[in-house]
C-alpha cells in the first residue's frame, strides 16, 4: 500500500513525530511504501539539523533521515511546508540566502515545499495519516 | 488525476493556536487541485466561522474574512456540528453568512453553511477519501 503520513507537532514536546516514525518504520518493513511526509504546524522543527538531544536519548531528526524517504529521482521525501517553516525559523539554503540569513538549519535528508505537496500527497497515495493533537 | 474526497475536519478556536489559520491555507491552496472539498466544523471549531471577529486587543491577524473568498474557489459544503454549537450557546445566526453563487442554477447564491447533527457529519466523514484534522 501507498502511504503517506503528514506530522503537526514538534519534536521532544509531543509524542507525534516518535509516533509517526514508529509508524512509517513499521509499514516500510511490512513491505508498504512510504510516498512522502509532510511536516506541518510546529511539525517543521523536526527537520532542523541543529537538534541536539542528550546522549542517552533518541534524536528523532536522525531517526527520520536514517529511514530514508526518497523518490525515484532521488530526491528526499520528508517535506517540511514552507510557509510554516519560515514562519518558525527553519531555512534550507536558497531561503536563507533570498532572505539574507547567514546560514540554514535544515537536514539535509528533508526538503522545503509548499502546500500543494501534501494535497498530492493526499491525490497520489492510498491512505494518508495524520498525527498531532 | 482522479478526483478524490477531501475534508477538513476543523475542531479548534481561531486564535488560541496556529491551527486554524494554517488549516485555512491548506484548504486554499487544495483549491487549486480541484478536488471535491468539504470542511466540517465541530468543538471550538465553530467558533471559527461566527460573525464579527476582531483582534485589535490581542495584536493577531483576523483572518476570518478570508471564509467569504472559499465560495469563489467552488468550495462551498461547510458543515456545522449543531450540538457543538448548542453547548456553546451558539445558533446559526451567529455564524458568518458564507455564500457561493450556484453556475449549475443561474449563478444564485446560496448558503455555503449546513448545521448538521454529529450523527450526519460522521456518516459524511465516512465517505471522504482524505480527511485532514486540524
Amino acid at each position: 500500500m501507498k502511504i503517506s503520513i503528514q506530522i503537526n507537532e514538534g519534536p521532544y514536546q509531543h509524542q507525534a513525530s516518535d509516533t509517526a516514525y514508529q509508524f512509517a518504520k513499521a509499514a516500510i518493513e511490512r513491505g508498504h511504501e512510504i510516498f512522502r511526509v509532510f511536516f506541518y504546524h510546529d511539525g517543521v522543527n523536526n527537520a532542523s539539523r541543529f537538534t541536539i538531544p542528550p546522549q542517552d536519548d533518541r534524536n528523532i531528526v536522525n531517526q527520520w533521515a536514517e529511514l530514508g524517504i526518497k523518490n525515484a529521482n532521488g530526491e528526499p521525501e520528508l517535506v517540511v511546508c514552507v510557509a510554516a517553516a519560515l514562519r518558525r525559523g527553519i531555512l534550507d539554503e536558497s531561503e536563507a540566502i533570498k532572505n539574507g540569513i547567514d546560514c540554514n538549519n535544515i537536514h539535509p535528508a528533508f526538503r522545503i515545499s509548499g502546500l500543494g505537496q501534501l494535497i498530492e500527497a493526499g491525490i497520489q497515495s492510498d491512505r494518508l495519516v495524520v498525527f498531532g493533537d | 488525476m482522479a478526483i478524490k474526497k477531501f475534508m477538513y475536519l476543523n475542531r479548534r478556536s481561531s486564535f488560541g493556536t496556529v491551527y486554524a489559520i494554517e488549516s485555512l491555507e491548506v484548504v486554499l491552496v487544495a483549491a487549486a487541485f480541484d478536488q471535491d472539498v468539504s470542511l466540517a466544523f465541530i468543538d471550538d471549531g465553530v467558533y471559527q466561522i461566527i460573525e464579527g471577529q476582531n483582534t485589535n486587543g490581542i495584536g493577531m491577524k483576523n483572518f476570518s474574512k478570508t471564509f467569504h473568498a472559499l465560495g469563489d474557489y467552488e468550495i462551498n459544503k461547510l458543515y456545522v456540528s449543531a450540538e457543538s454549537l448548542e453547548e456553546r450557546g451558539l445558533s446559526a445566526d451567529d455564524l458568518m453568512p458564507l455564500v457561493y453563487e450556484d453556475e449549475d442554477d443561474n449563478w444564485v447564491e446560496k448558503s455555503s453553511v449546513k448545521v448538521v447533527s454529529n450523527a450526519e457529519i460522521s456518516k459524511i466523514m465516512s465517505k471522504q477519501d482524505v480527511c485532514f484534522s486540524f
